[in-house]
């Protein structure tokens, strides 16, 4: 269960921001609507705990994250988040496959192969598993992204603009990538965008 | 996949970055393992020759010259000196064992040296194939001298005026060969050893032919007793005292020289020592050199990279696991650097004696690691993480949200 409770934040005086209270259950799914400058990238760090809100509170299965220390603060986000950028970021000197595997070694998950090949073969990737990042096309990227955020099961999926850059057919196939694998691992999924072609497709959406 | 690997991969995508820093620290530390190496050859040739000899008497001039020219054969030497002169000497009673020599000729480089039987034993020679001299004119030769010319029992030679090829040829007296020593990886593998009178008889027999019309027969026989000379005097005393009493007795009362072969050589050996001082300043100069050129690829890879540190955050990666993924990527440099430059020193020092193998008595190579080049690891650790310490600070204090949006 994720809740946030009048969230506010400040860069400086002129860009200050308040949030809308957020309450997500496991398997549940929310979109987050907003023009630019809204402070949607701003929203999704928070709740990932890579900043410290101003005031207010966001709880995640009863743990007080805003109170977390770093150390703390780095296995929850180890273990319960898997963030997807718009613009896809690897470690560009190993493989898509090392990637994943690195991830789990990270988070402290079983390195598990079999499972990891599974994976990329859902995302239609399993014959680049030994390609360099850098060698896949945009929407390859995406994909492995995707892989690469959700490989540790993470209990909570927060994707930040994922399909904006896409087109029609790669938005929605990294559309209905999420939201399977949000399901099948009964994980809650967050798509902070202002794309609004995925407006008609969440049953739960919030406006920035 | 763990945070070693990835070091390891990091290390090897930037294969031009990493040889350079490779190749700078193999440089430095090869230079320095390599005098370590050369000296401690040079060390133990010098002390493996010395086989016990306390006391080398010359003619007068300079006593290091004596020592390279009668126990090294390296250097030519300061004259001769009268044979009566030098067996009084003997006759000391801290005067344990007296070897005289006397050398001038030689056979396409090798020296022709007179002496006794005592001199091979000394350095506890054993034949490979036939005899000791008895007579005059037979010769034994040293197994480099041997293998050299393709030298057999019964082949016979004549000498060279003077040490080095090319002098008058002595050919009125031809040389046999009747044994030939074993390897020793001494000095006494480029000798060709003969009995003292031999080298008398090739010599005297040039006074008589060159003076032949001057001398009548009785000025030849006073000429042979009063021309009795040899070239220096090795000496081994019975007792320690005889080191500090006599040599400065023969200096001091006779027109001889005499010079204590521990003596020269630490002077020598400090001499080196000086020019190795150098060096050493020089390649721990490059060593640092390499540790900027390692600092220098990690800041710029880390720059690059940035986001990738930001990211590993992100998947759950603690402060302490970017200071170890920094630290080995650069420390992995500076002992695989350590690695080469011991390996490499080795193949120059063994190439090196190949080279020079038949012109001295460098047979015998040591490649074990020295203890002084133990040293050399924990000098390239700390280099490696001087060279670390400001990518550890940049990526221990990374701002994950600002890092992952930024660029």
């Amino acid at each position: 269960m994720l809740k946030t409770r009048a969230i506010r934040f400040s860069y400086d005086n002129n860009n200050q921001f308040s949030f809308p209270d957020i309450n997500l259950r496991d398997g549940e799914e929310l979109l987050i609507l907003g023009k630019s400058g809204v402070g949607k990238t701003t929203l999704v760090q928070i709740i990932a705990g890579l900043l410290k809100p101003s005031s207010g509170l966001i709880e995640y299965n009863g743990i007080h994250v805003n109170n977390l220390l770093a150390k703390k603060l780095d296995s929850y986000r180890g273990k319960h988040v898997g963030m997807v950028f718009q613009k896809p970021r690897f470690v560009k000197n190993i493989s898509v496959l090392d990637n994943l595997l690195l991830s789990l070694y990270l988070s402290r998950n079983k390195q598990d192969i079999e499972r990891t090949m599974n994976l990329l073969s859902q995302v239609d990737l399993s014959h680049k598993a030994n390609s360099m990042p850098n060698n896949l096309s945009q929407g390859e990227q995406q994909r492995a992204a995707i892989a690469l955020a959700v490989v540790k099961n993470p209990s909570m999926i927060l994707a930040d603009e994922p399909t904006s850059s896409l087109d029609d057919i790669n938005c929605q196939k990294i559309l209905n990538l999420l939201k399977q694998h949000a399901k099948s691992t009964n994980a809650k999924l967050i798509i902070i965008t202002h794309d609004q072609r995925l407006k008609s497709q969440f049953n739960k959406s919030i406006k920035l | 996949m763990n945070i070693s690997r990835l070091s390891w991969q990091n290390i090897i995508s930037n294969p031009l970055h990493t040889a350079l820093s490779l190749l700078l620290m193999t440089l430095g530390i090869g230079i320095i393992s390599l005098l370590f190496l050369l000296n401690n050859q040079i060390e133990q040739q010098l002390q493996s020759n010395l086989r016990g000899v306390d006391m080398v008497v010359g003619s007068k001039g300079s006593p290091l010259q004596i020592i390279l020219s009668s126990i090294y054969h390296i250097d030519n030497p300061t004259g001769n000196i009268p044979y009566e002169e030098a067996l009084k000497i003997k006759k000391n009673p801290l005067v344990d064992i007296t070897i005289p020599l006397s050398f001038g000729d030689s056979y396409n480089g090798f020296r022709i040296v007179g002496t006794t039987h005592q001199y091979p034993d000394l350095y506890k020679m054993t034949l490979s194939k036939g005899r000791m001299w008895q007579t005059n004119l037979e010769v034994v030769l040293g197994n480099n001298v041997a293998q050299t010319h393709n030298l057999k029992i019964g082949d016979s030679f004549y000498g060279t005026h003077g040490l080095i090829e090319g002098g008058h040829i002595h050919d009125n007296y031809s040389y046999e060969v009747v044994g030939i020593f074993n390897n020793s990886t001494s000095v006494m593998d480029q000798l060709i050893l003969t009995n003292t009178e031999s080298v008398w008889q090739v010599h005297n027999h040039e006074t008589i032919s060159h003076q032949h019309d001057s001398l009548t027969n009785s000025d030849v026989k006073v000429n042979n007793s009063q021309e009795a000379m040899i070239t220096s005097l090795l000496v081994k005393f019975k007792n320690p005292i005889g080191i500090i009493q006599i040599p400065r007795k023969i200096n001091e009362t006779t027109n001889l020289q005499a010079a204590i072969p521990a003596l020269e050589i630490s002077r020598l050996t400090n001499l080196l020592g000086f020019g190795v001082q150098t060096i050493n300043i020089i390649a721990l100069i490059i060593i640092i050199v390499s540790g900027l050129s390692i600092f220098i690829n990690l800041y710029n890879s880390l720059k690059k990279r940035r986001y990738e540190l930001a990211l590993l955050r992100l998947h759950g990666a603690t402060k302490l696991q970017m200071v170890q993924l920094v630290l080995q990527e650069a420390t992995i440099l500076s002992l695989l650097g350590t690695l080469f430059g011991l390996s490499i020193s080795r193949i120059i020092l063994f190439l090196l004696s190949l080279s020079i193998k038949h012109q001295h008595s460098f047979s015998s190579i040591q490649l074990d690691l020295l203890g002084e080049e133990l040293w050399l690891f924990p000098i390239a650790l700390l280099v490696g993480i001087i060279a670390s310490l400001i990518p550890i600070i940049i990526s221990y204090n990374i701002n994950i949200p600002k890092t992952l949006y930024d660029d």
